[in-house]
């Protein structure tokens, strides 16, 4: 009898056929572009002719694509991982771990020493479909991206938690000119790290490693990045594509009739039934009315065959495509290019620029502005005029089509605009963060997916019957619930306009938290690329109950604002600056990469040198490689309360030594219980202030892949203590902070309460050592010191309570004393800003959101734009009596939020910015209400979302947008 | 429509006016064996009380409209389910008010009512009253008033269903004649909301008494004990017992041929008691409010003592005591780890392996906070204290695909498949 196995994975099929000694007599491998059923039941014509004459054949089937078939058609199911254990335990008996990673999974399985495995969760990035989107992304085929890998020469840091994540990261880097061998060689070690620390989860990765799946057997770079990572030498073994296959082969018992599978298959529906919103137009009819009556938006247009007057030109570089409109005097369109941005935006524009004046010869360019996340290195690079931050961008040229617009929401290929205008000007900016999809590439993406181009896929939604109801999630989500609709029945069609929904759902609902239109209010101008896909429009107006207006220029908009708002800074007497024909013949432009010095940052900076010599330096959080000066800290709260940390340095003792990991409440709390230690007799040591590095080596024993990056950050630094020979750790835990009479309650959110549990719980090298972590009361000083010795009498059994009275005495005094030091510090800011006219921001966070590796210098950038930084806790405790919130105000350091925000409403040389980390659970209350406090008095709120990459380009969109808003900016 | 009364903070209250023109009140669904006792409960107290049946990812799509979405999971279905029904026109919402728990505690659920709150106003229904169900005095309504017979009520309610639902669990997969232990459940729930309206049932005689019959009654049922894969559900609670939060886990488990064991509500109560005991050990404080929570544990706990006697007397497996359960995470989390499941949830992991139910399904909302700690962080010291724990993490959210989720547990599974051929084998 021979055995057959069927893997049906999220983008391919594989299929092998085995005989009673576990040879191979046959396999095959194919892509299936989501016709799950039509081609297993090809598949299944194929297998059968490959079957020996007269042998019996046992069939089972594996693969996440394949569970609901499999049932359907009576053919058994095998779990893929478990598969996959078999076929390793068959084929290589001596392996210890295989990993495996396939189109959207992600698996390491241990199999020697206590059998374990492992798959990816919820966040699933790192994966075979990740890798494509980025290949996409550089604009080279997959094939290529292991050649561009083997030639590289540093590693750029780049998220790959999930595919938005890295594009975020990834574009940047782009378009500052970062080489793609370097960017390849980088998406390659973002996989890697991301399924170490994802996945193995304080097991360590040892013995005889095996590499299977697709990404592992066709990109070798990828297996060097595990190598070298590992510091191992792994195998990747023949046949490595069909590891669950053979599995699923092994395991097959029963035999089934061939033709009736088949016919099952067929005829399979799945449930047959899905999740659907009513379609978007009814008949033809309607779709037709739609379209005249988004006809009117137009813009007027011209040529510039034979034009004479003056001309301002406008560029957007965008994320993925770039932009270049040409205008006259009075606005009107006289030429317009629309780009893919294949990675790097400089000879895109540099065409752009030569076609203008080829066109047009002798022109005479009046002024010329650039926006977007290329905004800098074009305006190097071209010399142009001015650069305008895209919000501001957006709002002129939506005041082109509808002058007293309240809402603008554009939609481009990587993110999502809105901003409502109150006035005349922005009063309210949302931008979309770090885990919302549901962007112009993530249509394209799908498109693709499935075979069409974007433009034939948007058009084949409008008339779909049943939109599949696809909810507003991540892609990687999306991609399993596209692929189930389908199962269920879901026509190419539904499933186009469901996507196309979906957009519409994750803008308003994700990005912007509307309910009802009239938050909106009733003008609102929509635009960006992915508004010209009229499924997105009709979805947009049928949700939100509202006719919009959508310029023909939609695409354009920015490019056009940029153009307009040139023509209004250009003053007169003012000459542009933007490169000749001339200069642009013979322009050059040279890539250098290079690690800044200057401090601990060690910022990757990308140096780009032009043909005339001049230089352009991107990807700096400060100034100082530009001017060489260090920057100027006196306005800055957080560099002061690092300076001051850092001063807590270890005094030698009689206990020894004790280490003390420098994160979440230890931010604030240091110098508490160094004093209390050091009083004790033990020398103090304390963990450096995080780095990359730092974090690298403690991932492997961070068990909850989607918990904050504060928390994750303490693996590193409790792994920096024992590597420096810390024989004792004080890590104690506290459901209560201390009580600041500013809330209802005083606690901890349970992450900074209970994280000591967790590292005592999931950090091997603690075992053979005196780790703290018990249950300590600092809100109850009476209690205190009576309490805490008992607990520390458990690992130290010669304290006297006496003792401990006295430490106790001298470290709440010492917290009293380092907390007012701050305060007179912040206070001083503020009376100094008063007296310079500078405007304040106070950047409100938790304490730990002082670390430089967590909030990636955004301090420094705020003080780069002449604006003094302060924390929420300056000006907490100004406000005379609790502030009313409409939730449970519980939290001690989100009561100091509330408590801010509502003094900065009453400031009006204030405003509040405030840092919530991704994956913290208790600001999605937080912010809700923050939001609330500041709007109640008309004053804006900004928020930015900071994990473990942050892209700093969008952070600057948001500060410079705020900063443009309330006139503060000086740049 | 009576008229809008509202507290110094501006909240709208539950007035005596409302229960006079018989108000409907709707409750959202968690266990449904528990939460149909309860709130027949209320019923016989006068209440209009509905409690809400209805599913379907709708709920979750309204859930998402009204509340932050990064909110977690079971605030998006809990505040869903209750806007999704005033927006049914079934009610006349002139006329209804909103029924919820409300905790306290360090963990973000102690905010549901706030954000339903937030939600109604946002969806237009802010004249209806929201009723806070707690037993800690946290919100008051002078319509509303929880009398000590209806707390002796509740908490025999609560006996009632963590005993219906271990007999139900450990009986169903075994039964001859599919049916006959869900005719039971069914059977009991009627009976019981009859005699406690007949004002009987909860006193620990009465108790004693009917949990008794209920335990003879389901030994009755003809089992046929075939060895089958026994599966623990553990987890954040709404996520653990609503089948709406876990995508009919329980249902799905069964028809994947396994004996499911989610340890009972009455745990949670007691753990959330003790809390307090545990504050003051740890942190001092007020000795006159530790005795009398501490004489309010010690009568749950005489009332966990009757479920088990029951079960052993007609042959079942007894439910695991509270006191055994923080017995076995002595040494691997503390007791001071309380807020959401704290270290309760560890416990119960530990406690169903030792009982032998070594393969677990640990259900999180996505992002769930204590779940890092207790759930996901505590799983690598229990798989070194015992081998055979066999634990699948699975999150659940408005976005993660029941395919996938069902995928991991099918993985978990195929090892718990293997190692019962194993133990078969011996």
């Amino acid at each position: 009898m021979v055995r057959i196995g069927l893997d049906i994975g999220s983008t391919t099929v594989k299929c092998v056929i085995i005989d009673e000694k576990n040879n191979i007599l046959y396999k095959t491998y194919e892509r299936h572009y989501s016709q799950i059923t039509s081609k297993i039941s090809e598949l299944l014509k194929t297998v059968v002719k490959h079957i020996p004459e007269g042998e019996k054949a046992a069939i089972a089937m594996s693969g996440s694509a394949g569970m609901g078939v499999a049932d359907a058609c009576g053919i058994d199911f095998i779990q893929e991982v478990y598969a996959t254990r078999v076929a390793a335990n068959t084929f290589i008996p001596n392996t210890d771990v295989v990993i495996e990673l396939g189109g959207e999974d992600a698996k390491i399985l241990f199999l020697s020493g206590g059998m374990e495995v492992r798959m990816n969760g919820s966040c699933a990035g790192g994966t075979g479909a990740f890798i494509d989107q980025m290949a996409t992304l550089l604009n080279v085929p997959i094939e290529d991206l292991n050649g561009l890998a083997e030639k590289h020469e540093k590693i750029y840091t780049i998220a790959s938690r999930c595919g938005v994540f890295a594009k975020t990261d990834i574009q940047p880097l782009l378009n500052q000119g970062a080489k793609k061998e370097d960017v390849a060689a980088s998406i390659f070690m973002a996989v890697v790290n991301q399924t170490i620390a994802g996945l193995a989860q304080g097991r360590e990765i040892k013995g005889q490693i095996v590499y299977l799946g697709g990404p592992l057997t066709f990109i070798p770079q990828l297996r060097a990045g595990f190598d070298k990572a590992l510091k191992t030498t792994g195998i990747c073994p023949e046949n490595s594509l069909y590891y669950v296959a053979a599995g699923a082969a092994l395991c097959a018992e029963k035999t089934v009739d061939f033709a009736d599978a088949e016919s099952k298959i067929e005829h399979y529906k799945g449930s047959g039934n899905f999740a659907f919103n009513k379609p978007l137009f009814r008949n033809e009819q309607e779709l037709e009315e739609f379209r005249k009556r988004h006809d009117k938006a137009k813009v007027e247009k011209g040529t510039l065959d034979g034009f004479k007057g003056k001309a301002f030109i406008g560029i957007d570089a965008g994320s993925t495509t770039v932009k270049g409109v040409v205008t006259d005097e009075k606005g009107t369109l006289l030429y317009s290019e629309y780009m893919s941005n294949s990675g790097n935006p400089v000879p895109i524009v540099r065409q752009f620029l030569t076609n203008v004046y080829e066109k047009c010869p002798g022109i005479k360019i009046a002024g010329s502005a650039v926006t977007g996340y290329g905004e800098e290195i074009i305006k190097n690079a071209f010399g142009a005029d001015i650069g305008v931050v895209e919000t501001i961008a957006h709002m002129t040229a939506a005041k082109r089509f509808m002058p007293d617009v309240e809402f603008i929401i554009d939609i481009g290929g990587q993110d999502i605009k809105c901003f409502k205008i109150r006035n005349g000007t922005i009063d309210n900016i949302f931008l979309n963060e770090a885990c919302s999809s549901g962007c112009g590439s993530f249509l394209q993406t799908f498109a693709n997916a499935l075979g069409y181009s974007a433009e034939e896929f948007s058009k084949i939604g409008l008339l779909a019957k049943q939109p599949v109801d696809l909810g507003s999630r991540c892609t990687v989500f999306m991609n399993s619930s596209v692929k189930q609709a389908q199962k269920d029945g879901a026509t190419i069609e539904d499933i186009s306009s469901g996507l196309c929904l979906s957009v519409v759902k994750n803008a308003l609902y994700k990005v912007i938290r509307v309910s009802s239109p009239r938050e909106l209010g009733r003008k609102i101008v929509v635009q960006g690329g992915t508004f010209l896909n009229d499924a997105v429009l009709r979805a947009f107006e049928q949700e939100m109950g509202v006719d919009v207006i959508r310029p023909d220029i939609s695409g354009l908009m920015g490019a056009y604002g940029a153009a307009l708002y040139a023509k209004e800074k250009m003053t007169a007497g003012r000459e542009s600056t933007l490169l000749s024909l001339e200069k642009l013949k013979n322009f050059k432009h040279e890539i250098k990469a290079v690690n800044c010095g200057g401090c601990s940052n060690n910022c990757r900076l990308t140096v780009n040198t032009f043909s005339d010599g001049r230089r352009f330096i991107a990807g700096n959080r400060c100034e100082k490689p530009v001017t060489k000066k260090a920057p100027d800290d006196s306005f800055n709260i957080y560099q002061y309360k690092l300076k001051l940390l850092g001063e807590y340095q270890p005094v030698e003792g009689k206990r020894g030594k004790i280490g003390i990991p420098m994160g979440l409440n230890m931010y604030e709390l240091l110098p508490f219980w160094h004093k209390f230690l050091t009083k004790l007799g033990f020398e103090v040591v304390v963990s450096p202030l995080s780095n990359r590095k730092l974090y690298l080596h403690g991932q492997q024993t961070i068990p909850s892949d989607t918990v904050c990056f504060p928390a994750k950050l303490i693996h590193g630094h409790i792994q920096w203590l024992l590597d420096n020979g810390i024989k004792q750790i004080f890590y104690p835990c506290m459901s209560y902070n201390f009580d600041e009479k500013l809330g209802d309650n005083h606690y901890n959110c349970p992450v900074v309460a209970y994280y000591p549990e967790v590292i005592h719980a999931n950090v091997r090298g603690i075992e053979g050592i005196k780790f703290f972590h018990e249950f300590v009361g600092i809100h109850r000083p009476k209690d205190f010191p009576k309490k805490i010795h008992a607990e520390l009498l458990k690992y130290f059994d010669d304290i006297t309570l006496k003792e401990v009275k006295e430490a106790s005495k001298a470290a709440y005094a010492e917290y009293d004393k380092y907390i007012n030091k701050i305060r007179d510090y912040g206070n001083d800011i503020i009376k100094r800003a008063q007296q310079e006219g500078k405007e304040i921001i106070v950047l409100a966070g938790r304490p730990y959101h002082a670390d430089p590796e967590i909030n990636h210098g955004i301090d420094k950038l705020i003080t780069g734009f002449g604006v003094a930084v302060v924390s929420e806790d300056i000006v907490s405790n100004k406000e005379a009596a609790k502030v009313k919130t409409s939730v449970l105000n519980q939290w001690t350091y989100h009561s100091r939020m509330y408590a801010a925000a509502e003094y900065v409403s009453h400031h009006k040389d204030m405003n509040l910015v405030q840092l919530v980390s991704f994956g913290c659970g208790v600001d999605a209350i937080t912010t809700d209400e923050v939001r609330a406090i500041l709007e109640r008095y008309g004053r804006i709120y900004t928020q930015i979302k900071i994990d473990e990459i942050t892209n700093l380009g969008a952070v600057k969109i948001r500060l410079r947008s705020l900063l443009a808003t309330t006139g503060g900016e000086k740049q | 429509m009576a008229k809008l009364v509202y507290d110094e903070t501006g909240r709208l209250i539950f007035t005596k006016e409302m229960k006079k023109e018989n108000y409907t009140i709707l409750i959202p669904m968690m266990a449904k064996i528990h939460f149909e006792i309860m709130k027949n409960v209320f019923v016989h107290y006068g209440y209009n009380c509905i409690l809400l049946e209805t599913e379907g990812p709708e709920i979750a799509q309204v859930g998402l409209k009204y509340v932050h979405n990064d909110t977690c999971y079971p605030a998006l279905l809990v505040i869903g389910q209750l806007i999704h029904a005033l927006q049914s026109g079934k009610y006349d919402t002139n006329k209804t008010a909103l029924m919820i728990t409300q905790t306290g505690g360090g963990c973000r659920a102690s905010n549901y009512i706030h954000l339903l709150r937030k939600a109604l106003v946002k969806a237009g229904y802010d004249n209806v009253p929201v009723i806070s169900l707690n037993l800690s005095g946290l919100e008051k309504n002078s319509g509303f008033t929880m009398t000590v017979p209806m707390v002796r009520r509740i908490s025999a309610g609560l006996i009632y269903g963590d005993m219906i639902m271990a007999l139900d669990n450990q009986t169903k997969p075994y039964e001859v004649n599919k049916g006959e232990s869900h005719a039971l459940v069914k059977k009991w729930i009627k009976k019981l909301t009859d005699v406690m309206a007949d004002g009987h049932g909860f006193t620990k005689n009465e108790l004693a008494a009917n949990l008794d019959e209920i335990a003879k009654d389901f030994a009755a049922v003809k089992v046929e004990r075939t060895p089958k894969i026994k599966v623990g559900i553990v987890g954040e609670i709404y996520v653990k017992y609503s089948s709406l939060g876990n995508n009919n886990l329980e249902e799905f488990l069964y028809e994947q041929g396994c004996e499911v064991n989610l340890p009972g509500i009455l745990g949670f109560a007691l753990f959330k008691a003790d809390n307090r005991l545990e504050d003051y050990k740890l942190y001092g404080g007020s000795k006159v409010k530790y005795i009398v929570v501490k004489k309010f544990f010690d009568y749950l706990s005489s009332l966990e003592a009757l479920i088990i006697e029951s079960q052993k007397k007609y042959g079942f497996r007894p439910n695991g005591t509270y006191a055994h359960t923080k017995s076995l995470v002595k040494g691997m989390v503390g007791y001071g780890s309380k807020m959401g499941e704290g270290w309760l949830l560890t416990g119960e992991m530990l406690e169903l392996i030792e009982s032998g139910f070594e393969n677990i399904v640990c259900t999180q909302p996505f992002g769930c906070l204590p779940n890092h700690i207790n759930g996901k962080g505590m799983i690598r010291p229990i798989k070194m204290a015992d081998q055979r724990a066999n634990i699948v993490a699975i999150d659940y959210d408005p976005g993660a695909p029941k395919v996938n989720q069902e995928n991991r547990i099918k993985l978990m599974l195929a090892v718990a498949k293997e190692q019962l051929a194993k133990k078969s084998e011996e």
